[in-house]
């Protein structure tokens, strides 16, 4: 029996990495999460034979039922806009399970400390270092959620929070050692637990909006070592594997896309972002407006459209409206480029994520290395939701707080059109130069009325 | 069964693996990637089967019963959301053959109802 259990356990660790590699290009992506999702499967069956298990099946399938009946409903309603809060609560779901099992084995082991022996030490301290980390997830992850959801204010700072946050650290640092080394009863451990969970709460708070996907990402990567760590004191290899590989590939995905934001992880976690500096640098040109059947014609009469989306465009759901435009400007033989920032929308792709539910294919959709030098042969730039991303002080201005951040060279375009609600400056809160320079012409209004108002003017002519 | 040295060579590897597979992926598969391996570490519901099964007290069950039912989530969850993403990228050929097949389905239904 429990070589089933071994030669099925390593199925699942092949079909994982197997899984997430064709994950990687987008022609095999969906065929690698169903590969995963077989191993899952796989696992989760053969786990009901564990030797190890000695009862409870009834209350195992209820638990299953509850907690993938409850997720299965609400994965399949969300939406697409809604997704960075719902992987991260899923991923808190995660992280609590490992602190969960963490807690059940240390409560065994302060019953019965023979345990200990036949367990090993080794598995002993990797066991409450899993709880700390899985913990911090698990709450951590949480807070982000509300944030995401709009269910929470957006940054909650106060006097000394670091210190206290430190404090914190340090306190449930020093009970987890005392949990391993002592292995104390039921009182220490609801303690060291619930610093822990403070501590992920504490983390979280201070963190604003275009900075919560960085911290999601590290969560999901914390979760992926919290279940490697409890693989070890469970001895089993699959979560091992599949909870390093995760915590790996996490820790490379958090790292890289603080790089696309000029930030480093520090810097995010211990640093506010700072506001726009006091001195306003001199701005050359004025802002000038343009209507939409004037930018309209600009667009049908160009050779070629690069169009640079935001997550403004998808707040006002103009996205189908926009692929509308993009295939009528196709037919009279303009060719449509877009252009993706790495941080445009809440997550790394997740601009592309919201472009592919409208219907644009992913050949059209370039990264900024890929098109940052196309500009210069364009004949219209079209921003629609955008705007630190396209801010040219970045590149100019050392003093600015977004300088060294890689954006999209839109002011080399001929013309640019930027289709904006209102005026006032982007998240960041920095003065957006692009708008006042001489080939900048600015289209107000809501997105999705815009678009629809230029769909009627292209098919006027 | 697997002993201390083993252990850290299974951690080595496995890391090297999960940084591979990330650092080719192009930009508009992070999000998607990021559910995916979401996803994956939802095979923590395996352990959290294991700890309540070995659960006595009512304590550890309650625990335990959490545990499964929160590793269940993060595993369905995980996979419902990222299939959905993944599902709609598709590349410009695959949507002109999907858009020609609906144009030769609504001619067909066309004909048929011609017919009738």
């Amino acid at each position: 029996m429990s070589a089933l259990i071994e030669t099925s356990y390593f199925a699942t660790a092949v079909l994982f990495i197997l899984g997430l590699k064709r994950m990687s290009h987008p022609t095999t992506a969906r065929s690698g999460v169903i590969w995963a999702g077989v191993g899952m499967a796989l696992a989760t069956l053969v786990t009901f034979l564990h030797p190890e298990i000695r009862g409870q099946y009834g209350l195992m399938l209820l638990a299953i039922l509850i907690g993938g009946g409850v997720a299965w409903w609400s994965a399949k309603r969300v939406a697409m806009t809604d997704m960075p809060q719902m992987i991260a609560i899923y991923n808190g779901m995660g992280g609590g399970a490992a602190g969960g099992i963490a807690a059940v084995e240390l409560m065994r082991v302060a019953g019965d400390p023979s345990l200990v022996e036949s367990h090993g030490h080794l598995a002993l301290w990797l066991g409450v270092l899993g709880a700390l980390i899985g913990s911090v997830a698990f709450s951590g992850s949480v807070i982000a959620w509300a944030k995401l959801d709009g269910r929470m204010k957006k940054a909650v700072r106060f006097a000394n929070q670091q210190q206290v946050t430190l404090a914190i650290l340090a306190a449930a640092v020093l009970l987890g050692i005392w949990v391993a080394l002592a292995t104390p009863g039921a009182f220490v451990l609801f303690l060291f637990f619930l610093l822990a969970l403070a501590f992920g709460v504490m983390v979280a708070l201070p963190i604003g909006g275009a900075d919560m996907p960085v911290v999601i990402s590290l969560f999901n990567a914390l979760t992926g070592l919290a279940v490697a760590m409890e693989g070890f004191v469970l001895d089993n290899a699959a979560m091992i594997i599949a909870g390093t590989v995760v915590g790996a590939a996490g820790s490379l995905l958090t790292v890289l896309m603080a790089k696309a934001m000029n930030r480093s992880l520090f810097n995010i976690l211990f640093k506010q972002f700072g506001p726009a500096s006091d001195e306003t640098t001199e701005i050359e040109g004025s802002i000038k407006d343009v209507g939409t059947m004037d930018a309209a014609v600009q667009m049908a009469y160009a050779d070629r459209v690069i169009i640079v989306p935001g997550y403004g465009l998808a707040v006002a759901q103009a996205q189908h409206k926009l692929w509308e435009m993009v295939e009528l400007l196709q037919e009279r033989g303009v060719e449509v480029s877009f252009a993706i920032h790495p941080v445009a929308g809440r997550m790394p792709g997740h601009m592309n994520v919201l472009l592919a539910e409208a219907g644009v294919p992913y050949d059209m959709i370039f990264d900024l290395e890929e098109i940052n030098n196309d500009f210069e042969t364009t004949d219209v730039a079209l921003v629609i939701g955008a705007n630190d991303v396209v801010n040219p002080v970045a590149k100019t201005d050392p003093d600015s707080p977004l300088y060294g951040m890689p954006v999209l060279n839109v002011d080399e375009a001929r013309n640019v059109l930027v289709v904006k609600r209102g005026q006032g400056a982007g998240f960041s809160g920095v003065e957006n130069h692009l708008f006042y320079r001489d080939n900048t012409r600015m289209v107000y209004g809501d997105g999705q009325k815009v678009v629809t108002d230029m769909i009627a003017s292209i098919k006027t002519l | 069964m697997i002993e201390g040295l083993a252990a850290l060579y299974i951690l080595m590897l496995a890391g090297f693996v999960g940084y591979e597979v990330i650092s080719r992926v192009p930009v508009i598969l992070h999000t998607p990637l990021m559910s995916g391996s979401n996803f994956v570490h939802g095979i923590v519901v395996v352990g959290a089967m294991v700890a309540l099964g070995q659960a006595e007290t009512f304590g550890e069950q309650l625990i335990g019963f959490i545990a499964v039912v929160l590793g269940a989530g993060n595993a369905v969850g995980g996979y419902v959301v990222t299939e959905r993403m993944l599902e709609m990228f598709k590349s410009s050929d695959k949507r002109k053959e999907k858009e020609s097949s609906d144009k030769a389905k609504a001619l067909k239904d066309a004909a048929k109802g011609g017919k009738a």
